[in-house]
């Protein structure tokens, strides 16, 4: 089960607590055809239990390797990355993976088969716990009555849920979602957005969380890594704690976005202000 | 001189708000089909139409040509076939093609499993299977008959050998290109979960190529009958009993022509029997089902 998190934990600003993952000096290349493509540069950063962290940058800045890193579908080429002290070498059922793309849920299982899958095939459940943990899931995400529909008959927003529970009902170390809202319409991804802050609220998993909204970053995330292209290196790293739907439109809100913005775009500014003396 | 044009600017309208329609009074959402529309909608009957239109201009054909060497009617064709099922050996001889198809379909389908299991899962084994296939595919397996013969002599062994190569190469190819159309996605979702090796081409793989799996079963399913028949033809009994390739030949040696046609018949029979019966359930309980097929 899920230990009880006090705020202090929660919120380690100075606490004495180890950090669940760390991230050491990683750099991550991966071959195309004609290149050898440096994704990140020599990253560092860490996250606690209980952190809803976001890697937020533009497109280019290696955000998306990055989570790929941690996941083990990629090493890294100098530097380390360390779930619980353990060096990660490869994929593993400790660290659940929620992508963008709605063909991640097996189009042969239906929405219970397709959660209970992965608590079967990592062997940590019985199948009878698998099923029980299985339709409390998705009953947190609130498709209770979908449970036995096969994904094609759900809608996007059904698929990502679905997604969430799968990756939730596992009860792994850290949840690592990959733009999850990223192919949603903009009413839906607000309500999966107010949504995934409640399931937080109630369960208190730890979160990576990969955006190019620095809207989504502020709201969803107590803490910003972000990241500049090319190749991918950590510009700044924030507290967004005391932020969520409700404040958007106050004067704090955006005054924190602007910053960032300014932090993402500054060299496009510098940029443009160089060439007409060019 | 044109005028020159003005810009456009859409009028303001008022704003307005307002409830929703009663929509208690409005009765019919849902409009019953017509009795006609209920019965075009049975596929079977569509196509049973087709079928019996086929008949009729087969018929409307034969009678007034009076040729039955050459070109029997349909209902003597019928008729040799109610004979030959009753009274010959139809049967036992279909059966004797079917016997030898399962044995040398299910070994193909086996060895083509483990074959495109190899290449996904080791480089050699992708090169091995990429190689085969090309040089084997385009090889007509009749053309291999000859060799079978010398090598395992009149008999069941050489048709096995014969459609395994029939059912091999078809099937590998459509399996491997399934296999590599799966999703980045959802192998990554797959190995995320700890699975590997045969667990991973069996959870994930398979199931997820499942499309090109069965049109790949359903094509090399065709290739064997192909084969086989032809085999039979070509090369007579190849044990005890012929079948129903040396049916064919048996009776066009004896000038039979509508028996012929009676056992030409029963291959296009079995056909759409197994297309019907077999592989139309299967994808009616896996693809369809799953929305990966409409």
């Amino acid at each position: 089960m899920i230990p009880e998190i006090t705020e202090e934990v929660a919120e380690p600003q100075g606490s004495a607590t180890r950090p669940l993952l760390e991230v050491d000096g990683a750099t991550l290349q991966y071959k195309t055809k004609e290149h050898l493509v440096t994704a990140t540069y020599r990253i560092d950063f860490k996250v606690y239990t209980g952190d809803r962290f976001i890697l937020l940058g533009p497109t280019g800045c290696g955000k998306s390797t990055m989570l790929k890193g941690i996941a083990g579908f990629m090493l890294p080429d100098e530097g380390t990355i360390r779930l619980n002290d353990g060096v990660i070498t490869g994929p593993g059922p400790n660290r659940m993976m929620v992508f963008q793309e709605f063909d991640q849920l097996f189009p042969w299982k239906t929405v219970k088969q397709n959660v209970m899958f992965p608590m079967l095939a990592s062997s940590r459940f019985s199948r009878k716990d698998a099923e029980k943990q299985a339709i409390r899931f998705i009953e947190k995400v609130n498709l209770s009555k979908f449970t036995d529909v096969y994904p094609h008959m759900l809608s996007g927003g059904m698929k990502q849920r679905v997604a969430i529970a799968r990756a939730l009902a596992m009860e792994a170390d850290v949840l690592l979602m990959d733009e999850p809202f990223a192919a949603l319409d903009a009413l839906t991804r607000l309500a999966m957005q107010e949504e995934l802050l409640q399931l937080w609220d109630d369960l208190r998993f730890t979160v990576l969380f990969v955006t190019h909204s620095i809207e989504e970053a502020i709201i969803i995330g107590n803490r910003i890594l972000v990241m500049s292209p090319h190749p991918g290196q950590v510009k700044a790293e924030l507290n967004v704690h005391q932020f969520d739907h409700d404040n958007q439109g106050g004067e704090e809100f955006k005054k924190l976005h602007d910053k960032i913005h300014n932090m993402l775009f500054a060299d496009r500014i510098l940029e443009e202000e160089a060439a007409p003396h060019a | 001189m044109p005028e020159k044009p003005q810009k456009i600017t859409p009028p303001l309208r008022p704003e307005f708000e307002r409830g929703l329609l009663d929509t208690a009074d409005l009765g019919q959402i849902r409009r019953p089909l017509s009795k006609w529309e209920k019965i075009t909608n049975i596929t079977l009957l569509r196509r049973v139409l087709i079928l019996v239109l086929l008949v009729s201009v087969w018929q409307a054909y034969a009678v007034p040509l009076k040729n039955p060497l050459m070109f029997p009617t349909f209902t003597n064709t019928a008729y040799a076939f109610y004979d030959a099922v009753l009274n010959g050996s139809l049967l036992l001889k279909a059966w004797v093609s079917i016997k030898v198809l399962l044995m040398g379909y299910a070994a193909g389908v086996i060895i083509s499993m483990i074959l495109t299991t190899l290449a996904v899962a080791t480089r050699l084994g992708n090169d091995l299977l990429v190689t085969l296939t090309s040089m084997f595919n385009p090889l007509p397996a009749i053309a291999l008959l000859p060799l079978a013969l010398l090598w395992f002599g009149l008999g069941n062994g050489s048709m096995v050998f014969v459609l395994i190569h029939a059912v091999l190469w078809p099937l590998s190819l459509a399996t491997h290109s399934g296999f590599l159309s799966v999703s980045n996605t959802m192998r990554m979702a797959g190995r995320n979960y700890g699975l590997t090796g045969i667990r991973y081409v069996g959870n994930i793989l398979i199931m997820a190529a499942f499309p090109s799996i069965l049109s790949g079963l359903k094509i090399s399913w065709a290739f064997a009958w192909r084969t086989l028949i032809a085999a039979e033809l070509v090369f007579g009994v190849s044990s005890g009993s012929g079948g129903l390739g040396w049916f064919i030949y048996e009776n066009k040696n004896e000038l039979e022509i509508a028996y012929v046609f009676a056992g030409l018949g029963a291959v296009i029979i079995i056909g759409l029997g197994v297309e019907n019966l077999i592989f139309r359930p299967i994808e009616n309980a896996t693809v369809r089902k799953w929305g990966m097929q409409n």
